[in-house]
């Protein structure tokens, strides 16, 4: 079994090498299971985010290439936007690559004097000059180089990163295949520290499986319950960005920097409206059925020429519309469209540039900042087009104040005033909901205080629609449990969209013909033990839960569930440190 | 006599990129991964630009048995070949032959890997690119 080869690759020496991690991977599955382990052993206690002693390591897991919908590759470094813990997933092409050049991880290490990119196929490394590459203005552009230079078409992952990450913003995602993204914590801004402009892996092998006779008839059930079934229905139909009208329906989509949460545009960037207008093609990661990657169409005319017309395709989902439409009261498509394109272009996590943007907005509109500070921009709710000047402007840095802004929220609001409304839980820009007291609470304790981690926003809505009031306790071990499950899937490296299918029961079925012989009791505890991990790792470089605080402006704008109570939310956080038991 | 049968491209244009295609091809060998594929998705240029599907045709005349030195590769009757790996050398020459690369290789055994036209991927395209039909003259 090729999992347990573990790639090493050291940019300073230029150096790669593999060594064979197998127990490590018979105990902890894969993705992040595995990869917080190597995290921990190869990061030196409180090494600087973007200094070469920052690690990078990808990971994917024992059911990639073997069944439908384990296509996420795992990303765990240090993060420059937190200080603590660096957690980012991207589907595409990356896992089945990573797994077919034949290795389980890679690990990244060191840092490059000049721009590099590594070429990694059939396991072997090849480190290329990209001095070539450095500063080219579009990261769709580095892609289309790089696929005309490098094999394996069909079998390869093109990851790369913008301007946004060679210039450090501290929210730079990595793009892969695209549409694509290692999106979240800045990922992108530690590329860019390592001067690695990008990253092509391509690999075509196969894999023994022990039993390959039950390992087509569990691959039969799942596909079946893929495609034939209702479980993924909402993510192949419209989308995520189905969920933009019910959420704003029940006042749970945060609008203008949250001093609202419904947006009385809301069907102009909604799903319907977008799949009804622009959707321009369907795509999907490698292996799976459901091609939930919407790309919308947006054709526009060249203003010093009449009857030329360019299309762009952009590729889009419910955070970005939260972030880049309601968020900043946007409400037409066509303007959103072109902010996604722009964050796609530069290579920025979408949901952090849009609140980072809204709360740019609140803080202008209350005369915190100045045109002096904007360099001149004046930020207004709907307007699309200062809005994309604005993100360029987070990218060049031509005032102290968008260098500000490129650290993200809660540092630009703890140096310029605002900190009452600068979203941000744990220093990651806020997600799309504000459902209630759990989504709120998930975005503080998650492990990478994302609405992935545990779900809080769907707790939320199941409670709503059954008018039900749980106590404190009944919530934190909900989150905790929900969050662990959750660790099970990403060492695996499914997609969240399947946890439908790959439910406990299913992943032990799943597992025995792969030579895995672990029973649900064992895979829960295993889930938080990898949670518990994390959490350990986030302390150790700093974190403290005591300091958790929630901006002040989520108790203001009242929730569907009503106004969250800020006693009640100390309380929680406190109870799920205490039940989490580090 | 039976029927000659081969998996036909019905529309690459509603092909979303999944490559479960590809997938069954090696899975139907007993392997997980895409070493003997016989099957290939890839993008026209990017993801944005859609994807080709690279499948034998089953050619009544194929180009590829043609310049096979050993006689390993022999015309299937009704279209298509069929590869005596006991009689081939590995030389290559079918794979340069084939207009459409639509013969594959796999270097663990230096041998091509020729699609069998037994139609299984077909069960496994969720978008209708794909079907399985008889070899017209």
């Amino acid at each position: 079994m090729t999992l347990g080869k573990v790639l090493y690759i050291d940019l300073s020496k230029r150096r790669s090498w593999v060594e064979d991690r197998s127990e490590l991977f018979s105990d902890r599955l894969g993705g992040v299971g595995v990869a917080i382990k190597l995290l921990e052993e190869e990061l030196p206690k409180g090494a600087d985010p973007l200094g070469p002693d920052n690690v990078i390591v990808f990971a994917v897991g024992p059911l990639t290439g073997l069944y439908p919908m384990a296509s996420k590759t795992v990303a765990l470094f240090k993060s420059p936007l937190t200080g603590n813990l660096g957690e980012s997933h991207a589907g595409g092409r990356s896992a089945v690559a990573i797994r077919l050049t034949g290795y389980g991880a890679i690990v990244i290490k060191g840092a490059s004097e000049s721009p590099i990119y590594l070429a990694i196929h059939n396991g072997r490394v090849f480190f290329r000059d990209a001095s070539g590459l450095w500063g080219v203005g579009s990261s769709l552009t580095v892609g289309r180089v790089i696929r005309e230079r490098e094999p394996g078409a069909g079998v390869r992952t093109i990851m790369r990163i913008g301007r946004a990450g060679e210039r450090l913003v501290r929210y730079a995602c990595v793009n892969t295949e695209t549409y694509r993204h290692f999106g979240r914590l800045g990922l992108g801004a530690v590329f860019g520290s390592k001067k690695l402009k990008a990253v092509v892996i391509s690999g075509k092998s196969s894999i023994n499986v022990k039993d390959p006779a039950s390992y087509r008839k569990v691959y039969d059930r799942i596909y079946e319950m893929a495609t034939k079934t209702a479980l993924m229905r909402k993510y192949h139909d419209i989308g995520t960005s189905m969920n933009v009208q019910p959420l704003n329906t029940i006042r749970g989509l945060p609008t203008r920097n949250l001093k609202e949460a419904s947006f009385e545009e809301a069907h102009m960037i909604s799903g319907e409206n977008l799949a009804e207008n622009y959707l321009g093609r369907r795509v999907a990661c490698s292996h799976c059925p459901v091609a939930c990657i919407h790309l919308a169409a947006l054709r526009e005319p060249y203003e010093d020429e009449p009857y030329f017309y360019k299309t762009t395709m952009i590729s889009y989902d419910y955070e970005l519309i939260y972030a880049l439409g309601s968020m900043l009261g946007v409400s037409d498509p066509e303007g959103m469209l072109r902010l996604m394109n722009e964050v796609e272009v530069l290579g920025m996590d979408a949901i952090s540039t849009g609140v980072v943007l809204a709360w740019m907005t609140e803080a202008y509109e209350r005369g915190v900042i100045s045109d002096d500070d904007t360099a001149g921009l004046k930020p207004r709710w709907g307007d699309w087009r200062v809005y994309l000047k604005a993100i360029r402007m987070i990218v060049e840095q031509p005032t102290e104040f968008y260098r500000d802004l490129a650290m993200g929220v809660a540092y630009a609001a703890s140096k310029n005033g605002g900190e009452d409304y600068a979203l941000a839980f744990g220093g990651n820009e806020m997600p799309g909901y504000h459902t209630g007291p759990a989504a709120h609470l998930g975005f503080l304790t998650g492990a990478r205080h994302s609405h992935l981690d545990s779900a809080g926003y769907s707790l939320d809505q199941r409670l709503l629609k059954k008018g039900l009031k749980p106590s404190v306790e009944k919530v934190v071990d909900y989150l905790i449990s929900e969050e662990s499950w959750r660790q099970i899937l990403s060492s695996l490296v499914v997609c969240y969209f399947a946890r439908g299918i790959y439910r406990p029961e299913m992943v032990e079925e799943a597992l025995k013909p792969v030579g895995y012989s672990l029973d649900v009791e064992a895979l829960r505890k295993l889930g938080l033990e990898i949670l518990r991990d994390k959490n350990r790792f986030k302390v150790r470089e700093g974190f403290n839960p005591e300091k958790l605080k929630p901006p002040k402006r989520i108790y203001e704008t009242p929730t569907p569930l009503g106004h969250v109570d800020e006693k009640l939310m100390e309380e929680a956080v406190k109870l799920f440190y205490e039940r989490l038991a580090l | 006599m039976s029927v000659a049968r081969r998996v036909a491209i019905v529309d690459n244009e509603r092909c979303v990129g999944c490559q479960l295609c590809m997938f069954a091809c090696t899975r139907r060998r007993g392997y997980g991964g895409l070493g003997f594929s016989a099957i290939h998705v890839k993008s026209t240029g990017g993801i944005e630009s859609g994807f080709t599907v690279i499948v034998c045709r089953a050619c009544p005349d194929p180009p590829c048995q043609k310049v096979c030195p050993t006689g390993a590769l022999t015309v299937r009757e009704g279209g298509g070949v069929r590869l005596n790996m006991d009689k081939c050398i590995g030389c290559g020459y079918c794979v340069d032959a084939c207009p459409f690369g639509a013969i594959f290789w796999n270097p663990e055994v230096n041998k091509p890997i020729v699609c069998v036209y037994c139609g299984y991927c077909v069960d496994f395209c969720p978008h209708k690119v794909l079907t399985f039909e008889e070899v017209k003259p």
